[in-house]
């Protein structure tokens, strides 16, 4: 089964950063790398990023064939997708475990999502 | 030509791994010894033409490759004499090891998801690379499954013999999962890049052919087998031209493959009137039924739902007990089915939603229909759903 860990960016989590000391944003990146390895290590990875400043988002939409890429909307966003991890792993239970150890658990939340799941579907 | 060379060393691929480890005994360098010589074969025999006797080339190659990797070991550690014998090329043993290999990739101090891998790669003979593609996974996962599986067989100090008899049932339960595992994979997935893929669930037929011939007398391994080829023989009408996919009730049969059914009825008939039952053989012979019937309204419905009554008494669960229930609705009514449908308490599931709304509507109670459908939808995010459907079914179109 493959799952989703959400990370999210809010005020909430950028107020926490706020507080953290420089030791603590370190190992707070450490993290982040060292799960990624333990996730590999462990074969359930499947691919991790962090994902770059929203500012520098591009919307895409297509009207009657015609590609429009815009920069906006600017609107104030009060939350983004910061980062995630999709794993494959045997059930939810693990899931949640791999997701206890990002480092973001720790200080505010992390949100971990089945990936849609078709099997026992009868066609 | 290339596709028949695939297939006969992939044919040899678990032979020549389970004579080498016989000769040896160290499954982990083995099996990767024998996948560079498959590798070598792949690169050298469509050039040089296949040699007299394959296998034992490949024997040969395979022993050589482990020798080679064990002496840079050594020299890297310092120790000599690790190297203890060289390969004996002459005669090559005539047991089958086919099934002992199995159960080894199966063994029981493993992760479901190691067990698939390595049974796709030693018993399968596909390429890592090949096994990422078909479970849409990076190559560099499906490597550290292996890796992890292999030190874990060598901690757990397993032999590369068969079990006793008395644990061989329990060890037989943890193979018929896996394959059952990897023809899900391939069929519920099938509609992958379908270029680049590797057909799962026609390789997990071959392996479940293969279990069969090694164990004829097992009921459940030839349940298995009937079970995965009476499924399969439905997938040319799971999906319309344009993508769409099928549910049973409306599909057309005549794209059924005939042959396919014609052999998993014989072999599920043979089965049960021989055999003690089990779950396979009963998903088997549920899937008979629905292949007899030349429509949908024709269906055996009442022989259906005494199957399931006898599925959930033996393997029990909550998609069981709702399979029973629809299959009760069409015998009994939707009245009866909506009881015992809130008496079974299956929880929140969409399915089960899905199943009240279609049972309420058929009792006529239209609001309640209506509201349960909603909520259902509303429970599933339906939309996602849909969209997802749409993708995996516009998938289907690539040849």
């Amino acid at each position: 089964m493959k799952y989703l860990i959400l990370i999210q960016s809010n005020e909430r989590s950028l107020a926490v950063w706020e507080t953290l000391t420089d030791q603590q944003r370190t190992d707070f990146g450490v993290g982040h790398l060292k799960l990624s390895q333990e996730m590999a290590e462990a074969g359930v990875l499947v691919a991790s990023e962090g994902l770059a400043d929203p500012s520098l988002a591009t919307w895409v939409s297509v009207r009657d064939g015609r590609t429009i890429a815009s920069d906006g909307p600017y609107a104030e966003v009060k939350e983004h997708l910061a980062g995630f991890y999709l794993i494959d792993c045997a059930d939810a239970d693990e899931a949640v475990a791999w997701a206890a150890k990002v480092p973001d658990a720790a200080y505010t939340q992390v949100e971990v999502r089945p990936v849609l799941d078709m099997s026992g579907w009868d066609f | 030509m290339a596709v028949a060379l695939e297939d006969l060393l992939r044919e040899y691929a678990p032979q020549v791994l389970g004579a080498v480890v016989r000769r040896y005994g160290d499954f982990d360098t083995c099996e990767d010894a024998v996948q560079e010589a498959l590798l070598a074969a792949a690169q050298q025999w469509p050039i040089e033409g296949i040699p007299a006797q394959p296998r034992n080339w490949l024997i040969t190659v395979a022993s050589r490759r482990r020798i080679e990797s064990l002496r840079s070991e050594t020299a890297r550690r310092r120790r000599e004499d690790a190297v203890s014998h060289e390969p004996a090329t002459a005669a090559v043993p005539s047991v089958d090891d086919s099934l002992t290999l199995l159960l080894l990739c199966c063994h029981p101090a493993l992760t479901t998801a190691s067990q698939v891998a390595l049974t796709l790669r030693a018993v399968g003979g596909l390429t890592t690379a090949e096994i990422a593609r078909a479970l849409l996974v990076p190559e560099s996962t499906v490597g550290q499954r292996i890796s992890r599986a292999k030190q874990r067989i060598r901690e757990a100090g397993a032999r590369f013999a068969l079990p006793p008899p008395e644990e061989l049932e329990t060890r037989l339960v943890a193979v018929r999962q896996v394959l059952y595992l990897i023809f899900n994979e391939g069929y519920t997935a099938s509609s992958g890049a379908r270029l680049h893929r590797v057909e799962l669930s026609a390789e997990a037929v071959r392996l479940t052919r293969q279990l069969r011939d090694r164990l004829p007398g097992d009921g459940e391994v030839a349940g298995l087998l009937a079970l995965m080829l009476l499924t399969d023989a439905r997938r040319p009408a799971r999906t319309r031209p344009d993508g769409a996919l099928v549910p049973l009730a409306d599909q057309d049969r005549s794209l059924w493959d005939r042959a396919a059914i014609a052999e998993g009825i014989a072999l599920i008939t043979a089965t049960l009137a021989r055999a003690p039952i089990g779950p396979y053989q009963l998903q088997a012979a549920i899937a008979a039924v629905h292949a007899e019937a030349a429509r949908a309204e024709d269906t055996d419905w009442p022989q259906i739902l005494r199957l399931y009554a006898i599925l959930e008494a033996l393997a029990p669960g909550p998609m069981v007990t709702l399979n029973r229930i629809v299959a009760l609705a069409e015998v009994r009514g939707p009245a009866e089915a909506l009881r015992q449908l809130d008496a079974a308490a299956l929880g929140g599931h969409h399915r089960v939603a899905a199943v009240r709304a279609h049972l309420l509507e058929r009792t006529g109670d239209l609001a309640a229909a209506r509201s349960v459908y909603l909520d259902a939808a509303r429970r599933t995010l339906s939309v996602p759903e849909q969209r997802y459907l749409a993708a995996r079914a516009a998938r289907l179109r690539a040849p």
